[in-house]
């Protein structure tokens, strides 16, 4: 295969990619960050200290976090149509890498949460603090450092599962990986989807690191 | 100013505080002395309700905390400062942003929340430093960041938790200084807690002795040094303990240099020996400690002139 024959096919997988792992990415901030911020908030010593709530929760992220992902796709196949109304193609896979990656930014929000001093949390609260305010103005500012970090180990994990969404129907650079690399033994292509995937990992993760520090003054 | 009785804490079956009862007057630095674990955090604590106390009742300028919801409870939080062993900064805020902190909390506007921080920075002596980051800071100076931090809603009250246990001796006596200094200035009531009797000897007007979840001894230091037995006058000026049989402990109270003394074997047939002593300052005073055997005759006599001279005489043997 030329370079001429291989770019058509590597541009738009990349944006299908992208597009899959961009949008999943939103959502499960959006769900995970008040998700992780529950888990700690009514744990037991907590903002809001509701411990059998607490536990329930914990269950339901334990049982997102513990099936394989590609058990998951399929699993919540039905859920999906409900969501987008179809199975199959980019938008489509957004449902279960949102669904996949939720539990585990959730786990990492919780952990960052966790680093946030019980005496800063006091202090605010001697100052007469409500618990939005709290979560709002002490513990997610405190903790942006360790969200960020946690968001960016959730992308690379979400251009993973992108790979597998993509046999399924997805799309994107794991598709291509396995239709040209796999079955029908185009190994420089394969080179290339390798190579262009670890230069994406690289690339994020060094911004996600970069930003992370530019936010820390520990 | 505040006003805890019948204080209890319990923790399962670990009892944190066991009945205590605290009375701060307005105005007065009153310090709670202790050693770790005799339970003064968890007093601290119950004052502005950080601890709920499991029985008791805290009152805070006139009103009952314990009886509060818990948006009057924030309400009332937001007259009360406090200040924090390891300071509590906020590391995500510059230093005008952890004095405003508080300023947001009780929703004061933006343009008077800057004036604000400006004048609290000065107060503290932190002027043009807002723009810093906390870790920029000493530990004198954050704790300064802390102090203006507490005083930013005027309150009536600063709660002091350990402030100065995290600093060196110089530092911790330049935050005394600037607690005393505002205490004197804004009429500020202080209760602080502490392990160090040095903090209460600088500052404190009165002071409550803790040990295994109780008050042992309470009162102003001035009285307790005037009270013979009392646990504080033995805790400040350390003589051996028990006192030798016959000896005699002197407390002088008045101008130090006052020869008393030298009067006594000028004025009466005795020999005095000294065993140990130690002037301090304190409560705003010379207070000295001298534990003397005296011979003679006219023992009697001297220890009754001693006495009549206004010197607190404790006999070892003979009840107080």
């Amino acid at each position: 295969m030329t370079w001429e024959e291989m770019l058509p096919l590597l541009w738009p997988a990349t944006l299908e990619t992208a597009q899959m792992v961009g949008w999943s990415t939103l959502f499960t901030a959006l769900l995970g960050l008040p998700l992780g911020v529950a888990l700690v908030a009514f744990d037991r010593g907590g903002l809001r200290p509701a411990p059998a709530f607490k536990s329930a929760l914990g269950f339901v992220v334990n049982v997102g976090r513990s099936l394989p992902f590609i058990v998951l796709m399929i699993a919540i196949i039905p859920f999906t149509r409900l969501v987008v109304g179809t199975t199959i193609g980019t938008a489509a896979f957004v449902v279960p890498l949102t669904v996949g990656a939720v539990p585990f930014f959730a786990r990492l929000v919780e952990t960052a949460l966790r680093e946030v001093g019980a005496d800063v949390v006091q202090a605010a609260q001697a100052m007469g603090a409500s618990r939005t305010t709290i979560v709002r103005k002490v513990l997610l500012p405190e903790a942006l450092p360790g969200l960020v970090a946690g968001l960016t180990v959730t992308v690379v994990a979400l251009i993973g599962y992108s790979a597998m969404a993509g046999t399924l129907g997805g799309g994107g650079l794991g598709d291509l990986a396995v239709r040209y690399g796999y079955q029908r033994f185009e190994t420089l292509l394969m080179i290339v989807t390798v190579v262009l995937l670890l230069v994406i990992v690289q690339l994020l993760q060094s911004l996600g690191d970069w930003v992370a520090r530019r936010l820390s003054h520990k | 100013m505040i006003q805890a009785s019948g204080l209890r804490k319990q923790y399962g079956t670990t009892v944190a505080l066991d009945g205590v009862d605290l009375h701060v007057r307005e105005g007065e630095i009153y310090g709670v002395l202790g050693q770790s674990g005799a339970g003064k955090s968890t007093l601290l604590r119950c004052v502005n309700l950080l601890e709920r106390p499991t029985a008791g009742t805290v009152t805070v300028a006139g009103q009952d905390l314990t009886a509060l919801g818990s948006g009057e409870l924030n309400r009332a939080r937001q007259r009360i400062g406090m200040i924090h062993q390891h300071f509590a900064l906020l590391s995500s805020r510059t230093v005008a942003g952890n004095v405003a902190f508080p300023l947001e909390v009780m929703g004061v506007p933006r343009a008077e929340r800057e004036r604000r921080v400006a004048e609290l920075l000065e107060l503290v002596g932190l002027d043009g430093r807002g723009k810093d980051r906390p870790h920029q800071l000493s530990g004198g100076q954050k704790q300064r960041v802390g102090i203006a931090r507490a005083l930013a809603g005027n309150p009536a009250v600063l709660l002091s938790d350990e402030a100065t246990s995290a600093l060196d001796p110089a530092t911790t006596q330049s935050i005394l200084a600037l607690l005393k200094r505002l205490n004197a200035e804004l009429g500020l009531t202080i209760l602080l807690i502490t392990h160090e009797m040095n903090v209460v000897k600088s500052v404190c007007d009165s002071v409550a002795i803790m040990s295994r979840g109780r008050i042992e001894e309470s009162g102003v230091i001035a009285d307790l040094i005037r009270t013979p037995g009392s646990r504080l006058t033995r805790e400040i000026f350390p003589l051996p303990e028990p006192a030798p049989a016959g000896s005699v402990t002197l407390t002088f109270t008045g101008d130090p240099r006052q020869p008393v003394v030298s009067e006594v074997v000028r004025k009466f047939d005795v020999d005095l020996s000294i065993l140990g002593g130690s002037i301090e300052e304190l409560a705003g005073g010379s207070v000295g400690r001298l534990r003397v055997a005296l011979d003679g005759a006219d023992s009697a006599a001297a220890l009754a002139y001693l006495r009549d001279s206004g010197l607190i005489v404790e006999v070892a043997g003979e009840a107080a």
